[in-house]
């Protein structure tokens, strides 16, 4: 990436301060998109926490993970059993998520990192579908298979018993210190995290260790010829974005305490991919954006029946309104896989950096525009590399 | 790095109050949320419900029906439409002009029978829509995992096609309801029938989906057939969704056992059945003794699948559209009208639960979850396909009539698949409710 030797710290402060009004401030300017109820915008913090950690894996170095949805189910395990053994907080739940899945990452990206390209896709994949079919029924008694594995009255939660908060009377919720992590807080929860997380993304992205990760995607040849030996790096970054991975898993449970095997599915690992790819690769917000749009057609495209879509329509002509509503009813509903298709298939043709170019492009015409032919050159969207 | 540790006051003073401005946001939406009586109050002329049916994935024919039946339910309630089970439904104190005097409305969403995808679904209903009630699924895992959802947000969920003892046994909630019959009711139903036609000394071999219902399946199977004198040589457990079962078949043929019983459900039935009769278990004899295979969770759109390899398996359901009772022709009439072919067990159930529901809040006076559990309670009612039929309160299951069906030998169109073999009673498949344990607990308002 060109843009990066532009960047100064104020304007990441600013970047990050804006991201984080924009974050918190989900709940009202959501509102007119029909997306503002606490378990979307859940969604959206924790599957955006899991795209930032991809990115910096794909962004940054160029290996294509297939299997990151094996990171999310450890995360996920490992906190509700946290749940189960130790109590309902969310803290140590986290904390182990984030261990766990870090030394499941490191095994994983130790034997995968040995080949590149479509070979370590390939093996990623292998990986993940080996655990997915692992907790779905060899290790039915960890993970329950296919019923998912919930925290009972009857578990220890040696914590909670310590703390004389251990018979419940009614639903286990998690909690911090008394504060339940359902609905709004649980949202803000996640959020916090999710602040977090793109902090030390930030941070990583304008590192030394950042730029080594940019240099592998780059050229790996070269600097190996170089004399420098990039598998640790590669295994750093595989391995820190394992954790996110973890995390993301982890919120998943603290905010509904269930962990199912089809979070570890390929589908799962794939959806990551296309956030990102969506989003921008390689840039600092687009994998949010694309958890975002993601997140969004699948909660709300998906509610769409013939009957809403007759509401909207309703303003047309009986005969075309028929027509129309048959028509957009293959977008809709069940349909909803068929909208994004078309959606990643356009932006992928037109605007290969994702909805950050897009974005980009028309702030370029914009500046274009207002200032006149003399600082058309500069602006430019020049080639990467 | 300077300007980076020194921002300006103006920076500092703008930027404290934006995010100020994001915190306290929250509490403005919570406090409206919860100042009332209940969850979800409805306050406008209409009342919601969520249908919440797999929509795709392996079960998404029967998902697909059961939002037909949905749909026909609320245009009954409303009023429009013949009516249906509205004209046969007793004791009845629904009008037809939606409940409560508030017209019915729906929203709808997609479980892709997978429990975070379902509850995903489920929470944007209540959270988002203001659903009152879920109801649906098509899987004892969903099931489970949406019943326990709605028991911690504080609507009624509504059990669709789920046939696990565990829905209303070990899992059981004080939220939630099944019409739907349960595995040890086919047991209990199956057993005299397969004794009858296939004597007291039987070799059993199961094939077991490897999940609550399945477990809890082959539980009772096993129970109720070694009552019998059966013995057991084998429970496999195999994936669901495993498409390929030879693997799985092969060995039985080695094992000495004379009767497969096939725990499996949807399309894996739809192969399990279909591969089992390829490699000819059908025309074996065993031990001196007709090879024999049993379905015991059958349904029309698995035989429909299955074709020709049903004919003569014994099996149970719920229920069947050829049943000529009063509110079964009611239902088959009004259904078939609308959609043009009868309609499936799952379309059956759904149906009864909407109108069960929705006759429990008129009859309550209120949509209040505590009210409407205590309208729903130990109800007695008849005239909906089922004969008279028992909501217990111990445990929220409904006790009525199973049928023992058999794949018709010679069917006369493409819906006439399955026979009844035998109606049998209630007091048969009835049963003690501490024998699952589980606790109901306390009903939840969500407020």
């Amino acid at each position: 990436m060109t843009t990066n030797t532009r960047e100064t710290p104020q304007g990441d402060m600013v970047r990050f301060g804006l991201f984080t009004v924009v974050i918190l401030a989900m709940p009202i300017w959501l509102m007119p998109f029909g997306a503002a109820y606490p378990d979307l915008m859940q969604k959206f913090a924790i599957y955006g926490l899991f795209a930032i950690g991809f990115n910096i894996l794909f962004g940054l170095t160029g290996y294509l993970s297939f299997g990151h949805a094996a990171f999310l189910g450890v995360g996920s395990y490992t906190a509700v059993w946290s749940f189960k053994l130790l109590g309902m907080n969310p803290i140590p739940a986290l904390l182990l998520a984030v261990v766990m899945s870090g030394a499941f990452a490191w095994l994983i990206g130790f034997i995968s990192l040995r080949r590149t390209g479509i070979y370590f896709s390939i093996l990623t994949l292998a990986f993940a579908q080996m655990s997915y079919n692992l907790a779905y029924s060899v290790l039915t008694p960890i993970t329950n298979g296919e019923t998912g594995l919930r925290v009972l009255n009857s578990d220890p939660r040696v914590l909670d018993h310590m703390m004389g908060a251990g018979e419940v009377d009614g639903p286990l919720v998690t909690n911090l210190f008394g504060m339940e992590m359902s609905g709004l807080p649980g949202f803000y929860f996640c959020a916090v995290w999710l602040l977090i997380g793109m902090y030390i993304s930030f941070r990583i992205f304008r590192s030394p260790f950042g730029l080594m990760l940019r240099a592998i995607k780059t050229n790996q040849t070269r600097l190996n010829y170089t004399g420098i030996s990039t598998r640790p790096y590669a295994q750093t970054a595989f391995v820190i974005s394992g954790m996110y991975a973890g995390l993301a898993g982890a919120l998943l449970c603290v905010t509904d305490p269930l962990a199912g095997a089809e979070r570890m599915q390929w589908t799962a690992s794939g959806e990551v991919v296309l956030m990102t790819i969506l989003g921008g690769a390689g840039t600092l917000l687009g994998p949010m954006l694309g958890a975002g749009i993601i997140k969004y057609s699948e909660n709300i495209f998906s509610a769409f029946n013939e009957q809403a879509l007759h509401e909207i329509f309703a303003f047309l002509p009986d005969g075309i309104e028929a027509a129309v509503v048959s028509v957009a009813g293959l977008f809709v509903g069940e349909g909803w896989h068929l909208t994004l298709g078309l959606l990643f298939m356009l932006i992928v043709i037109f605007l290969p950096g994702g909805v950050i170019e897009g974005g980009q492009r028309i702030s370029a015409a914009v500046t274009r525009l207002r200032g006149g032919g003399s600082g058309g050159s500069s602006t430019q969207p020049q080639p990467a590399e | 790095m300077v300007d980076f540790l020194t921002p300006s006051r103006r920076g500092v003073l703008k930027g404290g109050a934006a995010v100020g401005a994001g915190l306290a946001m929250p509490t403005i939406f919570s406090s409206q949320a919860w100042s009332a009586e209940y969850l979800n109050k409805p306050t406008g002329d209409t009342v919601t419900f969520g249908f919440n049916v797999p929509q795709t994935g392996a079960y998404a024919d029967e998902g697909a029906d059961e939002l037909r039946a949905y749909q026909l339910a609320v245009k009954h309630l409303n009023g429009e439409g013949d009516g249906g089970m509205l004209n046969t439904m007793k004791p009845l104190v629904l009008s037809g002009n939606g409940v409560l005097g508030k017209k019915v409305s729906f929203v709808t969403g997609d479980t892709q029978t997978k429990s975070d995808a379902a509850r995903a679904s489920a929470k944007r209903m209540i959270e988002k829509d203001g659903a009152l009630m879920i109801t649906g699924g098509s899987s004892s895992g969903v099931a489970i995992a949406v019943q326990s959802l709605c028991q911690e947000a504080g609507v009624i969920f509504m059990a669709g096609l789920t046939h696990s003892n565990d829905t209303t046994g070990k899992d059981k909630r004080r939220n939630g309801f099944r019409h739907f019959f349960n595995a040890y009711m086919s047991g209990a139903a199956l057993a005299p029938v397969l004794k009858s036609n296939y004597g007291a000394d039987r070799k059993a071999y199961h094939l077991t989906a490897d999940y609550t219902w399945g477990w809890t399946q082959e539980e009772s199977i096993k129970n109720s057939t070694e009552a019998l004198g059966w013995e057991t040589v084998n429970a496999v457990r195999t994936p669901l969704g495993a498409g390929d079962f030879s693997q799985y078949i092969t060995p039985v043929l080695n094992s000495g056992a004379d009767v497969l019983i096939l725990n499996h459900y949807g399309k894996d039935m739809v192969n399990s059945l279909t591969q089992a009769v390829q490699f000819g278990l059908r025309d074996k004899q065993v031990n001196g003794k007709d090879f024999a295979i049993v379905v015991p969770l059958y349904s029309r759109l698995m035989a429909q699948g299955a074709g020709e390899n049903v004919k003569g398996i014994f099996g149970s359901t719920n229920w069947h559209w050829s049943l000529q009772d009063e509110g079964s022709k009611a239902f088959v009439k009004s259904f078939g009208a609308e959609y043009g072919f009868p309609p499936s067990q799952a379309a059956h159930t759904c149906y009864v639960q909407a109108l069960l529901y929705a006759d429990a809040c008129e009859r309550a006076g209120t949509f209040m979850p505590c009210g409407v559990v205590d309208a729903l309670e130990d109800h007695e009612f008849d005239g909906m396909g089922n004969g008279p039929t028992l909501y217990r309160g111990a445990d929220h299951q409904c006790f009525k009539k199973v049928l023992v069906v058999k794949g018709n030998e010679n069917p006369s169109s493409q819906f006439d698949l399955l026979e009844v073999v035998q109606e049998v009673p209630a007091e048969q498949v009835t049963y003690d409710p501490a024998i699952f344990g589980g606790e109901l607990g306390e009903c939840n308002n969500g407020a």
